[in-house]
């Protein structure tokens, strides 16, 4: 069961992922004026920010540790930063300077910490049988970490989901397959793309432990999440789970979303953090003060980490040529 | 370590050869490990892993469900950790199934991460063809791999190379594609060139990757080449001894490309063939006359011939694929031409 510490834990680490991406948000607009493009600015380049999935990313790594490994996708500050990746090295990453995670080779898809067995890739579903062969060697080496990987509904229509699925129910490995349902796969709606209307089916039809978790629900999220890490930890094997979430902004910064008309007006009431605000306020396990104390604690971290990605210095043109091999 | 044995005495094929590089690997460092399609009881379908169920059983030979996205993707998993996979791609030609692990993951990774995470893992796998296996069973490829950074790329023509390359895959902390040719591995249900069984030492030694070898030295014309059509061109200069001193350069790793090995033979010689079972145009054929007009093309003293598969899919019936195979006849026309 959740405690009134580990709900209010939930609302912090969910208030400074949204804080870090409306500022990543509000910086990435500020200087691509008058004319917007893509390319210009201190933040270039394509930008998928995850407000309104955070219940996904705080509800699974509350259960993980530092040496369980994460594959995510190509949206992915919220699980990062949920994972414990330094928000300092993350942020001089995405801004493309020599202090990021991978001194500017990477940029805001391709976030590398081997530390906190953090990666992701911009490429849909490959990640997913990375953390099958990760959750190898966790088995190999007879440690009871666990995989995590990550992706949206719409990974699960690729080859890659599926083949990930298959290989870690053969061979019973500590994986666990989110997927993370916003609806769309940039503007293609789920129940345009495939038939299947609770995704957890499909974790059935490869005999594994499977369920949809509806509620973008912080602590169902937890309690799903809880119980798939686990049997893994155990040795029971993979779940999938398939949590209902939502995306409150565009598929990446700049995309006007005219195709979704008046869903994208619903989409903002199903926001899960002042719901979950209210919530602890109205239980009495926050007030309003507790509550901004918290929001601006985070604001000020975010806002810390956005001036010191700013100050540092470039990567030195030729070290373009740097790491290609080992 | 056994005590040293003269390479001489014992003569294994290349499969074997193969297969004793990584046993000898895999006894020392337990992080390695065997994973693909028939790798398992069968020993590989070219024999790469003929023994190693036998000896290591099914938790260090892993045979695999027909899901080269999902098998490659966990070897690139497993070697992020720190493990050492050798993981079995069957046919080059069934790349394309799942690239998006090789060339987005398997070889970005390392750059990605600034240098931050390694990727030591081998996929090994065969190419090439001569058996009438057709347009997707008979592919070299090798030049599509080299053509995309962070790979190494390496493609023996004989035993002895092949084990020392194998051994230098498996502890190089980079990816490595190897790619054995099925008619150099001395398979006994295909023809094949006396030079596929040879002189193998028991105890592990490594080759070089990235280093060619002069294996077979001459003054008057640089034959370049890699691979099966190595062997062709070895049988050619031994023919042409007395009347024409061939040099072949076996270029043993396409990446590394031992571009100096390449420079020094053609300023000695001026005249150059190259030799390669991959597609003649946008490959290495072009690549190693580009590193001769980047130095110095007045290296050369008559225009290059090269002797590439056509590009042309490859097709089934004998007679229309060795119309487009390298031949032992094609290289002795081409190097009469260069010389003449």
């Amino acid at each position: 069961m959740v405690d009134n510490e580990q709900r209010i834990e939930f609302f912090r680490q969910m208030a400074r992922i949204r804080a870090y991406e409306a500022a990543l948000q509000a910086n990435y607009h500020a200087d691509k004026t008058p004319q917007w493009d893509i390319g210009a600015g201190l933040i270039p380049g394509e930008m998928h920010l995850a407000a309104g999935q955070e219940p996904v990313a705080v509800g699974l790594c509350a259960n993980l540790v530092k040496d369980d490994a994460i594959t995510g996708p190509h949206r992915p500050h919220h699980l990062a930063l949920a994972k414990g990746v330094d928000i300092n090295k993350m942020t001089a990453e995405i801004y493309g300077r020599d202090t990021g995670l991978s001194h500017g080779k990477g940029g805001h898809m391709h976030l590398f910490d081997p530390e906190q067995h953090f990666s992701c890739s911009g490429i849909i579903g490959q990640g997913m049988p990375v953390a099958v062969g990760q959750a190898m060697a966790f088995a190999r080496r007879g440690t009871d970490n666990v995989a995590v990987a990550v992706a949206g509904e719409g990974a699960a229509n690729q080859g890659a989901f599926h083949e990930a699925l298959n290989l870690a129910a053969m061979w019973k490995l500590p994986v666990i397959f989110i997927i993370e349902d916003n609806d769309w796969a940039i503007s293609v709606a789920r129940d345009t793309a495939t038939p299947i209307k609770d995704g957890s089916l499909r974790g059935t039809a490869y005999g594994m432990p499977s369920q949809r978790v509806e509620g973008n629900d912080v602590e169902m999220i937890y309690e799903a999440c809880k119980t798939a890490v686990d049997r893994a930890r155990a040795g029971g094997g993979p779940t999938l789970l398939e949590i209902h979430t939502v995306r409150l902004w565009g598929h990446f910064e700049g995309d006007a979303q005219a195709y979704r008309g008046e869903e994208l007006n619903e989409a903002a009431e199903r926001d899960p953090l002042p719901a979950y605000e209210q919530r602890l306020i109205s239980a009495g396990i926050l007030t309003e003060e507790s509550a901004a104390a918290i929001k601006a604690e985070a604001e000020a971290e975010v806002n810390a980490a956005i001036e010191f990605a700013k100050s540092s210095p470039e990567p030195k043109p030729s070290d373009a040529y740097l790491h290609v091999f080992a | 370590m056994t005590a040293t044995v003269d390479a001489g005495t014992r003569r294994v094929t290349t499969a074997k050869a193969i297969s004793e590089g990584i046993a000898q690997e895999m006894r020392s460092n337990p992080d390695v490990f065997v994973m693909g399609e028939d790798v398992g009881p069968y020993g590989g379908i070219f024999g790469s892993t003929g023994g190693l169920f036998e000896e290591f059983g099914s938790a260090r030979i892993v045979d695999t469900p027909i899901s080269e996205t999902g098998f490659i993707g966990a070897g690139i998993g497993a070697a992020v950790e720190g493990m050492r996979p050798v993981v079995e791609l069957m046919f080059v030609d069934f790349f394309g199934v799942c690239f998006d692990q090789i060339y987005n993951h398997m070889a970005k990774i390392h750059y990605e991460s600034g240098g931050n995470v390694k990727v030591p893992m081998v996929i090994m796998t065969a190419v090439g063809g001569g058996y009438s296996d057709a347009a997707q069973h008979s592919q070299c490829l090798w030049a599509t791999f080299a053509h995309m950074p962070g790979m190494k790329v390496v493609a023996p023509s004989n035993p002895y190379d092949a084990k020392g390359l194998m051994i230098s895959a498996i502890r190089d902390d980079n990816p490595v594609i190897f790619m054995f040719h099925k008619g150099v591995m001395g398979l006994p249900w295909m023809a094949k060139n006396p030079r596929s069984i040879g002189p193998v030492p028991e105890e592990e030694y490594t080759v070089p990757i990235g280093k060619a070898a002069i294996a077979h030295e001459g003054s008057d014309v640089t034959v370049v080449s890699v691979s099966m059509s190595v062997q062709h061109c070895l049988d050619v200069a031994e023919e042409l001894e007395g009347t024409t001193s061939v040099e072949v350069i076996d270029l043993r790793s396409i990446v590394p490309l031992d571009r100096e090995a390449i420079l020094t033979s053609v300023a000695k010689t001026g005249k150059l063939v190259i030799v390669d079972e991959d597609y003649k145009s946008f490959g290495l054929s072009g690549e190693i006359i580009a590193t001769i007009a980047d130095k110095d093309p007045s290296l050369l003293k008559a225009p290059v011939e090269r002797v590439c598969y056509p590009d042309i899919p490859v097709p089934y019936a004998r007679v229309l694929e060795y119309e487009a195979l390298p031949t032992r006849d094609k290289i002795k026309a081409a190097i009469a031409k260069v010389t003449a």
